[in-house]
Protein backbone atom coordinates (compact mmCIF):
# COMPACT_ATOMS: atom_id res chain seq x y z
CA UNK A 1 0.00 0.00 0.00
CA UNK A 2 1.53 3.70 -1.10
CA UNK A 3 1.80 5.86 1.30
CA UNK A 4 -1.13 8.69 1.05
CA UNK A 5 -0.66 12.28 1.88
CA UNK A 6 -3.24 14.93 1.55
CA UNK A 7 -3.36 18.65 0.24
CA UNK A 8 -5.01 21.20 -0.91
CA UNK A 9 -6.07 20.60 -4.73
CA UNK A 10 -3.88 21.41 -7.48
CA UNK A 11 -3.40 22.43 -10.49
CA UNK A 12 -2.43 20.34 -13.83
CA UNK A 13 -2.54 16.54 -15.09
CA UNK A 14 -1.94 13.73 -12.77
CA UNK A 15 1.79 13.01 -12.74
CA UNK A 16 4.04 9.91 -11.92
CA UNK A 17 7.54 10.79 -11.36
CA UNK A 18 10.59 10.70 -9.21
CA UNK A 19 11.69 13.22 -6.15
CA UNK A 20 14.09 15.67 -5.47
CA UNK A 21 13.33 16.95 -1.98
CA UNK A 22 15.63 20.11 -0.47
CA UNK A 23 14.67 22.36 2.58
CA UNK A 24 15.03 25.24 0.73
CA UNK A 25 13.40 27.24 -1.93
CA UNK A 26 12.58 28.40 -5.68
CA UNK A 27 12.68 30.62 -8.02
CA UNK A 28 13.40 29.95 -12.12
CA UNK A 29 15.13 33.33 -12.16
CA UNK A 30 17.30 33.16 -8.86
CA UNK A 31 18.42 29.75 -8.65
CA UNK A 32 18.29 27.72 -12.05
CA UNK A 33 20.59 27.52 -15.32
CA UNK A 34 17.39 27.33 -17.76
CA UNK A 35 19.97 26.11 -20.46
CA UNK A 36 21.46 23.93 -19.02
CA UNK A 37 18.48 22.40 -16.65
CA UNK A 38 20.66 22.23 -13.03
CA UNK A 39 20.23 24.31 -9.74
CA UNK A 40 23.00 27.19 -10.81
CA UNK A 41 23.01 29.11 -7.49
CA UNK A 42 25.97 28.48 -5.55
CA UNK A 43 24.35 28.66 -2.21
CA UNK A 44 21.27 26.83 -3.25
CA UNK A 45 21.08 23.36 -1.12
CA UNK A 46 20.36 21.27 -4.71
CA UNK A 47 23.39 23.53 -6.53
CA UNK A 48 24.84 20.98 -9.22
CA UNK A 49 21.75 18.89 -9.35
CA UNK A 50 19.50 18.31 -12.38
CA UNK A 51 16.04 19.08 -12.27
CA UNK A 52 14.59 18.50 -15.79
CA UNK A 53 11.73 15.55 -15.35
CA UNK A 54 11.85 15.73 -11.36
CA UNK A 55 9.48 15.97 -8.84
CA UNK A 56 10.34 19.27 -7.03
CA UNK A 57 9.56 18.83 -3.17
CA UNK A 58 10.99 22.22 -1.42
CA UNK A 59 9.58 24.53 0.95
CA UNK A 60 8.11 27.87 -0.45
CA UNK A 61 8.24 29.80 -3.81
CA UNK A 62 10.59 33.13 -3.86
CA UNK A 63 11.10 36.30 -5.71
CA UNK A 64 10.23 36.41 -9.18
CA UNK A 65 7.40 37.54 -11.41
CA UNK A 66 9.70 36.14 -14.00
CA UNK A 67 9.07 32.34 -13.40
CA UNK A 68 5.47 32.23 -14.92
CA UNK A 69 7.35 32.87 -18.99
CA UNK A 70 10.26 31.22 -17.76
CA UNK A 71 9.13 27.83 -16.56
CA UNK A 72 6.84 27.96 -20.53
CA UNK A 73 9.97 28.71 -21.93
CA UNK A 74 11.56 25.70 -20.22
CA UNK A 75 9.05 23.37 -21.08
CA UNK A 76 8.69 24.30 -25.01
CA UNK A 77 12.63 22.69 -24.67
CA UNK A 78 11.79 19.88 -22.55
CA UNK A 79 14.34 21.18 -19.55
CA UNK A 80 11.30 21.85 -17.03
CA UNK A 81 10.34 19.82 -13.58
CA UNK A 82 7.80 17.20 -13.84
CA UNK A 83 6.00 18.73 -10.81
CA UNK A 84 6.58 20.95 -7.90
CA UNK A 85 4.94 19.73 -4.57
CA UNK A 86 5.65 22.29 -1.61
CA UNK A 87 4.46 23.19 1.28
CA UNK A 88 3.06 26.36 -0.03
CA UNK A 89 3.83 28.34 -2.94
CA UNK A 90 3.00 32.15 -4.55
CA UNK A 91 0.92 33.10 -6.74
CA UNK A 92 3.49 33.00 -9.37
CA UNK A 93 3.64 29.09 -9.38
CA UNK A 94 -0.13 28.76 -8.86
CA UNK A 95 -0.41 30.76 -11.96
CA UNK A 96 2.64 28.89 -14.01
CA UNK A 97 0.71 25.82 -13.22
CA UNK A 98 -2.51 27.56 -15.01
CA UNK A 99 -0.11 29.04 -17.72
CA UNK A 100 -0.27 24.92 -18.50
CA UNK A 101 3.67 24.72 -17.77
CA UNK A 102 3.60 22.09 -14.89
CA UNK A 103 1.63 20.32 -12.32
CA UNK A 104 1.50 22.36 -8.47
CA UNK A 105 0.46 21.07 -5.38
CA UNK A 106 0.66 22.70 -1.88
CA UNK A 107 -0.18 23.15 1.61
CA UNK A 108 0.12 19.41 3.14
CA UNK A 109 -1.13 18.87 6.95
CA UNK A 110 2.72 19.03 8.13
CA UNK A 111 5.91 19.90 6.34
CA UNK A 112 5.96 17.77 3.10
CA UNK A 113 9.89 18.27 3.21
CA UNK A 114 10.05 15.59 5.83
CA UNK A 115 7.44 13.63 4.23
CA UNK A 116 8.96 12.80 1.35
CA UNK A 117 12.80 11.43 0.54
CA UNK A 118 14.31 12.13 -2.55
CA UNK A 119 14.58 9.10 -4.85
CA UNK A 120 10.79 8.42 -3.55
CA UNK A 121 8.59 7.36 -6.29
CA UNK A 122 5.25 10.17 -6.44
CA UNK A 123 2.27 9.94 -8.20
CA UNK A 124 0.23 13.17 -7.59
CA UNK A 125 -3.54 13.65 -8.44
CA UNK A 126 -3.87 17.15 -8.24
CA UNK A 127 -7.35 17.43 -8.61
CA UNK A 128 -7.76 14.68 -5.69
CA UNK A 129 -5.25 16.76 -3.69
CA UNK A 130 -3.23 13.48 -2.81
CA UNK A 131 0.14 12.69 -3.14
CA UNK A 132 0.74 9.18 -3.05
CA UNK A 133 4.36 7.35 -2.03
CA UNK A 134 4.45 4.57 -4.22
CA UNK A 135 7.72 2.72 -2.78
CA UNK A 136 6.74 3.21 0.72
CA UNK B 1 -16.07 30.26 -8.21
CA UNK B 2 -19.10 33.33 -8.46
CA UNK B 3 -18.71 35.03 -12.01
CA UNK B 4 -21.07 37.51 -13.20
CA UNK B 5 -23.18 37.04 -16.43
CA UNK B 6 -19.98 39.14 -18.38
CA UNK B 7 -17.45 37.05 -16.93
CA UNK B 8 -19.69 33.72 -17.82
CA UNK B 9 -19.72 35.11 -21.52
CA UNK B 10 -16.19 35.55 -21.73
CA UNK B 11 -15.43 32.20 -20.49
CA UNK B 12 -18.11 30.74 -23.32
CA UNK B 13 -15.62 32.86 -25.70
CA UNK B 14 -18.32 34.99 -26.67
CA UNK B 15 -15.65 38.03 -26.51
CA UNK B 16 -13.16 36.05 -28.39
CA UNK B 17 -10.39 33.83 -28.02
CA UNK B 18 -8.01 35.79 -25.93
CA UNK B 19 -10.58 36.98 -23.40
CA UNK B 20 -11.51 33.24 -23.20
CA UNK B 21 -8.26 32.00 -22.40
CA UNK B 22 -7.50 35.22 -19.98
CA UNK B 23 -10.35 34.09 -17.35
CA UNK B 24 -10.34 30.26 -17.89
CA UNK B 25 -6.24 31.14 -16.48
CA UNK B 26 -7.79 33.30 -13.78
CA UNK B 27 -10.47 30.71 -12.82
CA UNK B 28 -7.86 28.38 -12.45
CA UNK B 29 -5.55 30.21 -9.90
CA UNK B 30 -8.50 31.69 -8.48
CA UNK B 31 -9.55 28.43 -7.68
CA UNK B 32 -6.42 27.09 -6.31
CA UNK B 33 -6.58 29.96 -3.60
CA UNK B 34 -10.26 29.50 -2.88
CA UNK B 35 -10.99 33.15 -4.18
CA UNK B 36 -15.19 33.35 -4.06
CA UNK B 37 -14.95 35.61 -7.36
CA UNK B 38 -13.48 38.13 -9.57
CA UNK B 39 -12.56 41.78 -8.54
CA UNK B 40 -11.80 44.86 -11.13
CA UNK B 41 -9.29 46.28 -11.38
CA UNK B 42 -7.79 49.90 -12.83
CA UNK B 43 -4.53 48.86 -13.92
CA UNK B 44 -2.23 46.50 -14.97
CA UNK B 45 1.56 45.68 -15.48
CA UNK B 46 2.84 43.39 -17.83
CA UNK B 47 6.23 41.53 -17.00
CA UNK B 48 7.32 40.25 -20.61
CA UNK B 49 11.36 40.97 -21.26
CA UNK B 50 11.87 38.33 -23.96
CA UNK B 51 15.06 36.95 -21.80
CA UNK B 52 12.35 35.08 -19.57
CA UNK B 53 9.65 35.11 -22.69
CA UNK B 54 11.91 33.19 -25.09
CA UNK B 55 10.82 32.25 -28.49
CA UNK B 56 8.02 30.18 -27.17
CA UNK B 57 6.34 33.00 -25.04
CA UNK B 58 6.89 35.14 -28.11
CA UNK B 59 4.92 33.10 -30.12
CA UNK B 60 2.08 32.79 -27.65
CA UNK B 61 1.81 36.59 -27.47
CA UNK B 62 1.66 36.95 -31.14
CA UNK B 63 -0.73 34.20 -31.46
CA UNK B 64 -2.93 36.03 -28.98
CA UNK B 65 -2.08 39.11 -30.74
CA UNK B 66 -3.35 37.69 -34.39
CA UNK B 67 -6.83 37.79 -33.11
CA UNK B 68 -9.26 40.68 -34.42
CA UNK B 69 -8.60 44.22 -33.22
CA UNK B 70 -11.97 44.32 -31.09
CA UNK B 71 -11.51 40.62 -28.99
CA UNK B 72 -7.35 41.26 -28.07
CA UNK B 73 -8.01 45.17 -27.06
CA UNK B 74 -6.98 45.20 -23.19
CA UNK B 75 -10.14 46.87 -21.25
CA UNK B 76 -8.05 48.74 -18.43
CA UNK B 77 -4.70 50.96 -18.87
CA UNK B 78 -1.74 48.63 -19.15
CA UNK B 79 1.66 49.12 -18.64
CA UNK B 80 4.83 47.46 -19.32
CA UNK B 81 7.45 46.12 -16.89
CA UNK B 82 11.23 46.95 -18.22
CA UNK B 83 12.51 45.23 -21.48
CA UNK B 84 15.23 42.65 -22.56
CA UNK B 85 17.28 45.28 -24.46
CA UNK B 86 17.70 48.98 -24.80
CA UNK B 87 17.84 49.10 -29.41
CA UNK B 88 20.33 52.18 -28.47
CA UNK B 89 22.68 50.38 -26.24
CA UNK B 90 22.72 46.76 -26.81
CA UNK B 91 25.63 46.49 -29.51
CA UNK B 92 27.57 48.22 -26.42
CA UNK B 93 26.51 46.06 -23.98
CA UNK B 94 27.66 42.16 -25.98
CA UNK B 95 23.68 41.80 -26.88
CA UNK B 96 22.88 40.45 -30.03
CA UNK B 97 21.04 41.43 -33.28
CA UNK B 98 19.11 38.02 -32.60
CA UNK B 99 18.01 38.85 -29.02
CA UNK B 100 16.82 42.54 -30.57
CA UNK B 101 15.14 41.08 -33.53
CA UNK B 102 13.17 38.74 -30.72
CA UNK B 103 12.20 42.43 -28.67
CA UNK B 104 10.85 43.89 -31.39
CA UNK B 105 8.77 41.20 -32.19
CA UNK B 106 7.47 41.26 -28.52
CA UNK B 107 6.61 44.95 -28.53
CA UNK B 108 4.76 44.72 -32.18
CA UNK B 109 2.66 41.79 -30.47
CA UNK B 110 2.58 44.03 -26.93
CA UNK B 111 1.13 47.41 -28.89
CA UNK B 112 -1.03 45.15 -30.68
CA UNK B 113 -2.99 45.05 -27.70
CA UNK B 114 -3.15 48.46 -26.83
CA UNK B 115 -0.87 48.40 -24.37
CA UNK B 116 1.21 51.15 -22.98
CA UNK B 117 5.20 50.35 -23.69
CA UNK B 118 6.06 52.20 -20.19
CA UNK B 119 9.08 49.68 -19.98
CA UNK B 120 9.67 50.40 -15.94
CA UNK B 121 9.26 48.51 -12.65
CA UNK B 122 8.69 52.32 -11.33
CA UNK B 123 5.76 53.31 -12.53
CA UNK B 124 4.44 53.68 -9.44
CA UNK B 125 7.05 57.28 -9.21
CA UNK B 126 6.67 58.19 -12.74
CA UNK B 127 3.33 56.74 -14.53
CA UNK B 128 0.06 56.88 -12.39
CA UNK B 129 0.89 56.27 -8.51
CA UNK B 130 -2.06 54.05 -7.23
CA UNK B 131 -4.29 55.34 -4.43
CA UNK B 132 -5.19 53.73 -1.10
CA UNK B 133 -7.93 50.89 -2.00
CA UNK B 134 -7.03 50.51 -5.94
CA UNK B 135 -7.44 47.24 -7.18
CA UNK B 136 -4.62 46.07 -9.73
CA UNK B 137 -2.53 43.44 -11.52
CA UNK B 138 1.16 44.61 -10.57
CA UNK B 139 3.70 42.45 -12.72
CA UNK B 140 6.75 43.40 -10.51
CA UNK B 141 7.58 41.99 -7.06
CA UNK B 142 8.78 45.46 -6.15
CA UNK B 143 6.05 47.67 -7.99
CA UNK B 144 3.37 45.20 -5.76
CA UNK B 145 4.98 45.76 -2.73
CA UNK B 146 5.41 49.80 -3.07
CA UNK B 147 1.91 50.25 -4.01
CA UNK B 148 0.19 47.89 -1.26
CA UNK B 149 2.22 49.26 1.27
CA UNK B 150 3.07 52.88 0.34
CA UNK B 151 -0.21 53.17 -0.95
CA UNK B 152 -2.42 51.52 0.83
CA UNK B 153 -3.47 49.66 -3.01
CA UNK B 154 -3.88 46.23 -3.26
CA UNK B 155 -2.35 43.65 -5.74
CA UNK B 156 -0.83 40.23 -5.72
CA UNK B 157 2.19 39.07 -7.31
CA UNK B 158 0.74 38.67 -10.89
CA UNK B 159 3.12 36.97 -13.78
CA UNK B 160 3.36 38.04 -17.39
CA UNK B 161 0.50 35.74 -18.67
CA UNK B 162 -1.60 36.52 -15.75
CA UNK B 163 -1.25 40.45 -15.63
CA UNK B 164 -1.85 39.88 -19.27
CA UNK B 165 -5.18 38.38 -18.83
CA UNK B 166 -6.12 40.72 -16.16
CA UNK B 167 -5.69 43.53 -19.00
CA UNK B 168 -8.43 41.38 -21.30
CA UNK B 169 -11.15 41.08 -18.77
CA UNK B 170 -10.41 44.17 -16.44
CA UNK B 171 -10.35 41.87 -13.21
CA UNK B 172 -8.22 39.44 -11.22
CA UNK B 173 -9.27 36.84 -8.83
CA UNK B 174 -10.20 37.83 -5.85
CA UNK B 175 -7.58 36.21 -3.14
CA UNK B 176 -4.16 37.21 -1.13
CA UNK B 177 -3.63 40.33 -0.64
CA UNK B 178 -6.82 41.82 -2.30
CA UNK B 179 -8.73 40.53 1.17
CA UNK B 180 -8.61 42.72 4.73
CA UNK B 181 -7.92 39.42 6.18
CA UNK B 182 -4.40 38.71 4.61
CA UNK B 183 -2.95 42.38 5.15
CA UNK B 184 -2.68 41.95 9.01
CA UNK B 185 0.78 41.46 10.63
CA UNK B 186 2.21 38.44 10.84
CA UNK B 187 5.75 39.19 11.74
CA UNK B 188 7.29 42.33 13.88
CA UNK B 189 10.57 44.01 13.84
CA UNK B 190 11.98 46.61 15.55
CA UNK B 191 14.80 48.95 14.08
CA UNK B 192 17.89 49.84 15.96
CA UNK B 193 19.78 51.53 13.38
CA UNK B 194 19.21 54.55 10.94
CA UNK B 195 20.28 53.20 7.85
CA UNK B 196 22.85 55.34 5.79
CA UNK B 197 21.84 55.85 2.29
CA UNK B 198 19.99 52.96 -0.23
CA UNK B 199 22.55 50.06 -0.34
CA UNK B 200 21.56 49.94 3.68
CA UNK B 201 17.98 50.70 3.02
CA UNK B 202 17.38 48.04 0.55
CA UNK B 203 19.94 45.96 3.09
CA UNK B 204 17.58 46.41 5.82
CA UNK B 205 14.97 44.56 2.99
CA UNK B 206 17.12 42.03 2.53
CA UNK B 207 17.15 41.25 6.02
CA UNK B 208 13.56 41.34 7.02
CA UNK B 209 12.32 39.82 3.84
CA UNK B 210 14.65 36.73 4.62
CA UNK B 211 13.83 36.35 8.18
CA UNK B 212 10.00 36.81 6.80
CA UNK B 213 10.80 33.92 4.08
CA UNK B 214 7.33 33.48 2.40
CA UNK B 215 4.45 35.16 -0.04
CA UNK B 216 2.25 34.98 2.88
CA UNK B 217 4.16 36.66 5.49
CA UNK B 218 3.58 40.41 6.71
CA UNK B 219 6.48 42.43 8.18
CA UNK B 220 6.00 45.61 10.73
CA UNK B 221 8.82 47.40 11.25
CA UNK B 222 8.52 49.54 13.88
CA UNK B 223 11.54 52.33 15.10
CA UNK B 224 11.74 54.37 11.93
CA UNK B 225 11.15 58.11 13.16
CA UNK B 226 11.24 60.09 10.00
CA UNK B 227 9.60 59.51 6.61
CA UNK B 228 12.57 57.72 4.73
CA UNK B 229 11.39 58.63 1.48
CA UNK B 230 10.42 57.68 -1.84
CA UNK B 231 13.47 56.43 -3.34
CA UNK B 232 14.81 54.45 -0.04
CA UNK B 233 11.25 52.99 0.49
CA UNK B 234 11.70 51.77 -2.90
CA UNK B 235 15.07 50.24 -2.35
CA UNK B 236 13.63 48.88 0.88
CA UNK B 237 10.65 47.06 -0.47
CA UNK B 238 12.32 45.88 -3.58
CA UNK B 239 14.93 44.34 -1.41
CA UNK B 240 12.20 42.32 0.47
CA UNK B 241 10.24 40.90 -2.03
CA UNK B 242 13.37 39.62 -3.67
CA UNK B 243 15.14 38.13 -0.73
CA UNK B 244 11.31 37.48 1.18
CA UNK B 245 8.80 36.99 -1.82
CA UNK B 246 7.42 39.84 0.54
CA UNK B 247 4.35 41.45 -0.73
CA UNK B 248 3.49 44.08 1.81
CA UNK B 249 5.16 45.67 5.07
CA UNK B 250 3.54 47.98 7.39
CA UNK B 251 5.73 51.07 8.80
CA UNK B 252 3.28 52.29 11.65
CA UNK B 253 3.76 56.67 11.04
CA UNK B 254 4.69 56.00 7.56
CA UNK B 255 2.23 53.43 5.47
CA UNK B 256 -1.36 54.02 5.54
CA UNK B 257 -3.17 51.32 7.25
CA UNK B 258 -4.09 50.62 10.30
CA UNK B 259 -1.54 48.20 12.26
CA UNK B 260 -3.66 45.04 13.13
CA UNK B 261 -1.90 41.78 14.02
CA UNK B 262 -3.87 38.61 12.34
CA UNK B 263 -3.15 36.39 15.77
CA UNK B 264 -1.24 37.62 18.92
CA UNK B 265 0.79 39.65 18.78
CA UNK B 266 4.29 38.37 17.48
CA UNK B 267 7.57 38.45 19.30
CA UNK B 268 9.82 41.58 18.59
CA UNK B 269 13.06 41.02 16.23
CA UNK B 270 15.66 43.47 16.91
CA UNK B 271 17.52 44.99 13.98
CA UNK B 272 20.87 46.96 14.57
CA UNK B 273 24.10 48.31 12.96
CA UNK B 274 25.56 44.94 13.34
CA UNK B 275 22.86 42.91 11.57
CA UNK B 276 23.06 45.75 8.60
CA UNK B 277 26.76 45.29 8.38
CA UNK B 278 26.99 41.98 8.45
CA UNK B 279 24.36 41.63 5.59
CA UNK B 280 26.64 44.18 3.88
CA UNK B 281 30.04 42.46 4.20
CA UNK B 282 28.59 39.25 3.30
CA UNK B 283 29.44 40.12 -0.30
CA UNK B 284 32.47 42.10 0.63
CA UNK B 285 35.34 42.15 -2.16
CA UNK B 286 37.17 45.30 -0.97
CA UNK B 287 40.67 45.48 -3.28
CA UNK B 288 38.95 43.18 -6.06
CA UNK B 289 39.06 43.79 -9.90
CA UNK B 290 35.90 45.30 -10.73
CA UNK B 291 34.16 44.50 -14.27
CA UNK B 292 30.64 46.11 -13.99
CA UNK B 293 29.23 48.82 -11.85
CA UNK B 294 25.45 48.71 -12.30
CA UNK B 295 22.47 51.21 -11.19
CA UNK B 296 19.38 49.65 -11.47
CA UNK B 297 16.71 47.26 -9.96
CA UNK B 298 14.67 49.11 -9.40
CA UNK B 299 14.85 52.05 -12.03
CA UNK B 300 16.85 55.20 -11.00
CA UNK B 301 14.49 58.15 -10.45
CA UNK B 302 15.19 61.50 -11.35
CA UNK B 303 16.83 62.13 -7.99
CA UNK B 304 19.20 59.25 -8.49
CA UNK B 305 20.56 60.52 -11.96
CA UNK B 306 21.80 63.51 -10.53
CA UNK B 307 23.05 61.60 -7.40
CA UNK B 308 25.40 59.50 -10.18
CA UNK B 309 26.25 62.71 -12.33
CA UNK B 310 27.25 64.39 -9.01
CA UNK B 311 29.36 61.81 -7.83
CA UNK B 312 30.99 61.17 -10.97
CA UNK B 313 31.43 65.09 -11.09
CA UNK B 314 33.17 64.60 -14.59
CA UNK B 315 35.68 61.81 -13.56
CA UNK B 316 36.43 58.89 -16.28
CA UNK B 317 35.41 55.80 -15.68
CA UNK B 318 38.04 53.32 -15.73
CA UNK B 319 39.29 51.75 -19.22
CA UNK B 320 38.49 48.13 -17.55
CA UNK B 321 35.31 48.55 -15.96
CA UNK B 322 31.59 49.41 -17.54
CA UNK B 323 29.84 52.01 -15.62
CA UNK B 324 25.91 50.80 -16.62
CA UNK B 325 22.80 53.10 -15.69
CA UNK B 326 18.93 51.83 -16.07
CA UNK B 327 15.86 54.36 -16.00
CA UNK B 328 12.67 54.23 -17.24
CA UNK B 329 12.58 56.11 -20.62
CA UNK B 330 10.35 59.08 -18.97
CA UNK B 331 13.71 59.65 -16.76
CA UNK B 332 15.85 59.22 -19.59
CA UNK B 333 13.95 61.98 -21.67
CA UNK B 334 13.81 64.62 -18.53
CA UNK B 335 17.83 63.96 -17.84
CA UNK B 336 18.89 64.29 -21.55
CA UNK B 337 16.92 67.59 -21.48
CA UNK B 338 18.73 68.34 -17.89
CA UNK B 339 21.73 67.70 -19.16
CA UNK B 340 22.33 64.62 -16.51
CA UNK B 341 22.90 62.54 -19.32
CA UNK B 342 25.48 64.21 -20.75
CA UNK B 343 27.23 64.26 -18.01
CA UNK B 344 27.05 60.52 -16.97
CA UNK B 345 27.61 59.52 -20.19
CA UNK B 346 30.86 61.81 -20.78
CA UNK B 347 32.61 59.58 -18.49
CA UNK B 348 32.30 56.76 -20.44
CA UNK B 349 29.33 55.14 -18.61
CA UNK B 350 26.19 53.98 -20.39
CA UNK B 351 23.03 55.38 -19.55
CA UNK B 352 20.10 52.80 -20.46
CA UNK B 353 16.36 53.21 -21.03
CA UNK B 354 13.98 51.13 -20.47
CA UNK B 355 15.90 47.91 -19.56
CA UNK B 356 17.08 46.72 -15.55
CA UNK B 357 20.07 44.41 -16.21
CA UNK B 358 19.24 41.29 -14.95
CA UNK B 359 15.92 41.24 -17.45
CA UNK B 360 18.65 42.06 -20.04
CA UNK B 361 20.23 38.78 -21.00
CA UNK B 362 22.47 39.21 -18.02
CA UNK B 363 24.25 35.78 -18.32
CA UNK B 364 24.95 36.44 -21.75
CA UNK B 365 26.44 40.10 -21.27
CA UNK B 366 28.32 38.08 -18.35
CA UNK B 367 29.98 35.96 -21.48
CA UNK B 368 30.30 38.45 -24.01
CA UNK B 369 31.95 40.96 -21.84
CA UNK B 370 33.88 38.47 -19.27
CA UNK B 371 32.33 40.24 -16.48
CA UNK B 372 32.21 38.46 -13.02
CA UNK B 373 32.85 41.48 -10.19
CA UNK B 374 29.57 43.16 -10.66
CA UNK B 375 29.17 45.96 -7.75
CA UNK B 376 25.93 47.85 -7.46
CA UNK B 377 23.91 49.81 -4.76
CA UNK B 378 21.08 47.83 -4.96
CA UNK B 379 20.55 44.96 -2.65
CA UNK B 380 17.75 43.29 -4.58
CA UNK B 381 20.56 43.02 -7.26
CA UNK B 382 22.63 41.51 -5.42
CA UNK B 383 20.62 39.11 -4.78
CA UNK B 384 19.45 38.06 -7.99
CA UNK B 385 22.71 38.09 -9.71
CA UNK B 386 24.73 35.67 -8.18
CA UNK B 387 22.27 33.08 -10.03
CA UNK B 388 23.53 34.44 -13.17
CA UNK B 389 27.22 33.62 -12.12
CA UNK B 390 28.11 37.12 -11.28
CA UNK B 391 30.21 38.09 -8.09
CA UNK B 392 27.71 41.01 -6.79
CA UNK B 393 29.27 44.16 -3.85
CA UNK B 394 26.97 45.87 -1.92
CA UNK B 395 28.02 49.58 -1.73
CA UNK B 396 26.53 52.99 -1.42
CA UNK B 397 25.94 54.85 -4.99
CA UNK B 398 29.32 57.01 -3.86
CA UNK B 399 31.66 54.23 -3.30
CA UNK B 400 30.48 52.44 -6.57
CA UNK B 401 31.21 55.32 -8.55
CA UNK B 402 34.50 55.60 -6.64
CA UNK B 403 34.87 51.85 -8.02
CA UNK B 404 33.70 52.86 -10.93
CA UNK B 405 36.74 55.48 -11.63
CA UNK B 406 39.52 53.31 -10.07
CA UNK B 407 38.47 50.00 -11.46
CA UNK B 408 38.56 48.54 -8.04
CA UNK B 409 36.47 47.39 -5.26
CA UNK B 410 37.01 50.69 -2.87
Amino acid sequence: MPTVLKCHPGIGPSVTGIALVAKDNFSARYDLDRKTGVFSRPTHALAGQSYAGKVLVLDQAKGGVATAWMLHEMKSRGLVPLALVFNRVNPILAQVAAFGSVTIVDRFESDVTDLIQTGDELRIDPAAGVVEILNR
Amino acid sequence: MRLTEDERAMLAGAAGEPRRWAIEHQIAVGEFFDAADLVPVSQAHIMADTESLGESGVRFLETLAAAPEPERRVRIPTLTDPRGLDFAVYKRLGQTDAMAALEARTIAALKSFGVLMTDTCINYQTILPPTRGEHLAMGDTGVVIYSNSVFGARSNFEGGPSALAAALTGRTPRYGYHLDAHRRATRRFQLDVRPHDLSEWGALGGIVGRACGSYWEVPLIDGIENAPGSDALKHFGAAMASYGSTALFHMPGITPEPIEFAGSVPDTVRIGRAELDAFVTAYGATGDKVDVVVFAAPHLSLVEMAAVADALAGRPVHPDTTLLVATSPEIKHAADRMGLTRRIEETGAIVAAGICFYQSYAAEMAEANGWQRLVTNSAKLVNIIGGYGYRPTLLSLERCVDSAVTGRVV
